[in-house]
């Protein structure tokens, strides 16, 4: 009888036990955070999965953004797409475009049935992954901008007060005259250059970069950067290569690696760069807001965010959309958000999450921190709320390719500036052509 | 000609059934890939291939008119020709020595052909490094020596960076072949020929350069399909194309153009013009340069 009783016990806690094992769902998340961002996703997804037992975050690194998105389409073509893909902001266009690839982010969090208020999100932010419909189709996860950093003891060396940072581009050239004139080699270098001296250039002197408001408007937008101030600007930047004021480090983020190393004293760079900076950087440095020309009316308006976001892919079981709408709503708390924002220095999205920051002290304590936050709350215009063109990242290519040209001293910025729009228009076109729905 | 012997399968079914797992791999590997290529090539997709679109020719009638493309052709041009002629070239002459040397032979030819096993990355890489122009050792050693170099800028520089390290990278197998070629000519040849009175430059270029003609051919062929298809790792690595477009060679641009811009329809375009290039230019080598070749 005893024996019969524990044989009758020990089946049912076996078959309780093994389906609660079983009830965990997996979620695959797909990202591009390398160093220590990814260890900062790791954090993230291990805070998560210890806050509940229902759901499994996996994240999965695919390598550099590029990579990652190619990933996620070959993936998706295999029908294995993961559940959650961080896109950088240049493929937005493209993710928006396939529709039937992705399942918006509003939807997910409005199935879900867990709260959801696409108000809480800081505008500037929230509203560059929006539909026109006013419907949030992916969620933003780690939004930069661009901003200014400088090393301080290099200012000091020669002969410039490390407080007070060049505000505008006279300034800035002025600086670097000092800075090469005590033995720096490299003055200044920016990162991302289509990024930090087109785009995020024309936003902050509330110019257009392209028309329709920058993208956002529809996909018969062309391109409109080579306007005069545009021209102006890579004319100055020419000038001060042609000195040696401004060296010219490469594409994409390779010049990244050269202000933390001391090899180049100013740099214009994402707030993102932040981490990397404070964990490797044997110096003194500052932070501050991107120059700008202050004979220019309007300016600085805000800048233009980077970074990437995690957009939904379709095709996977209804629970799975049920454990990713819980995730982000972690992932959007203030808390995650306010620690998130403190340990990286990408942007806080939620406005929750910002005077939580603010109010813990945090600013006071790390100035130059809160940088990157005021210039994308200040007023948005329709010149300065974002980016959105299709074959971005083909445009950004070319930009990089004709500004290159301007660097060797082979092409004068007009003529470079206008063969951009040229080609990239052509790119427009072609997406225009692609996409017609 | 002597007569030709033929050896004759007595089963019907054997013989297929041996090469079955070859043209199993072959197919797969080879001949789908470039059948989905052809057909991608007239097609314009997105890029998650949702919306399929046929467009004929237009995909290639738009790489032709652009300029880039017409461009790369010369690029590649250039390129390869740098690579196969160098990289024959280099790997003679240390064919060469190495077969007149007698004194640690083993370790030169072992030292020679280590960089094969170096994956193309790997070694784009390496020189990547060693010629970055704000850290690399070589231009610091140019710098000091007062040369200019600066391949992030220079197209001139972003070239010689990459076809070095593409010579380097096929140096090995050449060297292999070449030393193999140098010990199947016959010593008495050669000793007749100094007994005659010949010099070891007259020696070479009238005996050894001819019998060594049928392994130049081959790597000939070889040095062009590898400056054409392998280097692109070495390329990716090393400048990505750049300085602007200046060292973006066709089988870069494919890659370029499928999956980071996402242009399917005009990557697979771009790939089917290239098959054909090699297709051709393998041919033209084969009906051609093989009739001065002497077996």
């Amino acid at each position: 009888m005893k024996s019969k009783f524990f044989v009758i016990t020990t089946t049912f806690a076996l078959a309780f036990g093994a389906g609660t094992a079983h009830a965990q769902t997996e979620i695959q998340w797909w990202h591009a955070m390398g160093g220590p961002l990814g260890e900062w996703v790791n954090d993230l997804a291990k805070g998560y999965n210890e806050s509940q037992k229902d759901y499994k975050v996996v994240p999965t690194f695919k390598g550099s953004y590029p990579e990652t998105l190619t990933a996620g389409i070959a993936a998706f073509r295999a029908g294995n797409a993961p559940d959650i893909l961080q896109v950088f902001e240049v493929g937005t266009a493209t993710m928006m475009a396939s529709k039937g690839a992705i399942v918006p982010v509003g939807k997910v969090m409005k199935d879900s049935g867990l709260p959801f208020d696409p108000t809480s999100y800081v505008s500037a932010v929230a509203g560059y992954y929006t539909a026109p419909n006013g419907q949030m189709l992916s969620m933003p996860f780690n939004s930069s901008t661009t901003i200014f950093y400088y090393n301080k003891d290099a200012f000091k060396a020669a002969g410039l007060d490390p407080s007070k940072p060049p505000a505008t581009w006279a300034e800035v050239a002025l600086a670097a005259a000092k800075l090469k004139a005590s033995g720096q080699a490299c003055p200044f270098t920016t990162s991302w250059i289509s990024w930090t001296q087109l785009e995020s250039f024309s936003a902050w002197h509330n110019v257009e970069f392209a028309t329709k408001g920058n993208g956002m408007g529809g996909t018969d937008a062309r391109l409109k950067f080579n306007g005069p101030l545009q021209v102006r600007h890579i004319q100055d930047l020419e000038n001060m290569a042609k000195q040696g004021l401004f060296v010219y480090k490469g594409r994409d983020n390779k010049a990244d690696a050269t202000f933390p190393s001391g090899e180049c004293a100013m740099i214009t760079a994402s707030a993102g760069l932040l981490g990397a900076v404070k964990k490797n950087a044997k110096f003194d440095f500052g932070i501050a807001p991107l120059p700008y020309y202050q004979d220019v009316p309007g300016a600085p308006q805000n800048t233009v965010i980077g970074g990437a976001s995690l957009w939904v892919m379709s095709g996977k079981p209804a629970d799975h959309y049920k454990g990713v709408a819980s995730f982000f709503n972690y992932l959007s708390s203030p808390d995650v958000q306010s620690a998130s924002h403190k340990r990286t220095g990408y942007l806080p999205i939620t406005t929750a999450a910002f005077k939580l920051t603010d109010s813990s002290g945090f600013y006071k304590q790390n100035p130059g921190a809160d940088v990157a936050v005021n210039q994308m709350i200040r007023k948005t215009t329709d010149k300065s709320r974002g980016i959105r063109l299709g074959n971005f990242l083909q445009i950004r290519t070319i930009i990089d390719e004709e500004l290159e040209q301007v660097w060797a001293g082979k092409a004068e910025a007009k003529a470079a500036l206008d063969k951009a729009v040229t080609r990239g228009n052509e790119q427009l076109e072609r997406f225009q052509a692609a996409n017609k729905s | 000609m002597a007569v030709e012997k033929r050896v004759v399968f007595r089963s019907a079914w054997l013989p297929w059934a041996l090469i079955a797992p070859q043209a199993l791999v072959i197919g797969v590997f080879f001949f789908w890939p470039a059948a989905q290529a052809i057909l991608q090539s007239v097609q314009q997709q997105d890029a998650f291939g949702i919306s399929t679109e046929w467009v004929g020719f237009a995909n290639f009638q738009r790489i032709f008119s652009d300029p880039s493309y017409i461009e790369s052709f010369k690029t590649t041009a250039i390129f390869s020709l740098l690579v196969a002629v160098g990289g024959i070239v280099l790997s003679l002459l240390l064919a060469v020595f190495a077969d007149r040397v007698v004194r640690g032979a083993l370790a030169y030819k072992t030292l020679l052909i280590w960089p094969y096993a170096v994956a193309p990355a790997v070694a784009g890489v390496l020189w990547l490094f060693m010629f970055a122009p704000s850290i690399g050792v070589v231009s610091y050693g140019l710098r000091q020596m007062g040369i200019s170099w600066n391949s992030l800028l220079n197209a001139n520089d972003a070239m010689t960076l990459i076809v070095l390290a593409a010579i380097w990278k096929q140096i090995s197998y050449n060297f292999l072949f070449f030393l193999a070629g140098l010990n199947s000519i016959p010593k008495s040849l050669i000793e007749a020929a100094a007994i005659d009175g010949a010099r070891p430059w007259r020696r070479f270029w009238t005996i050894v350069f001819p019998l060594l003609s049928p392994t130049t051919f081959f790597l000939l062929v070889i040095n062009i399909v590898y400056a054409f298809f392998d280097t692109f790792g070495i390329i990716d690595a090393a400048t990505e194309g750049g300085p602007g477009k200046d060292t973006a060679v066709l089988v870069y641009k494919v890659y370029y153009d499928g999956f980071k811009a996402l242009d399917l329809g005009g990557s697979a375009a771009q790939s089917v013009v290239l098959m054909a290039i090699v297709v051709t230019l393998t041919v033209i080598q084969f009906r051609f340069v093989e009739k001065k070749v002497n077996y």
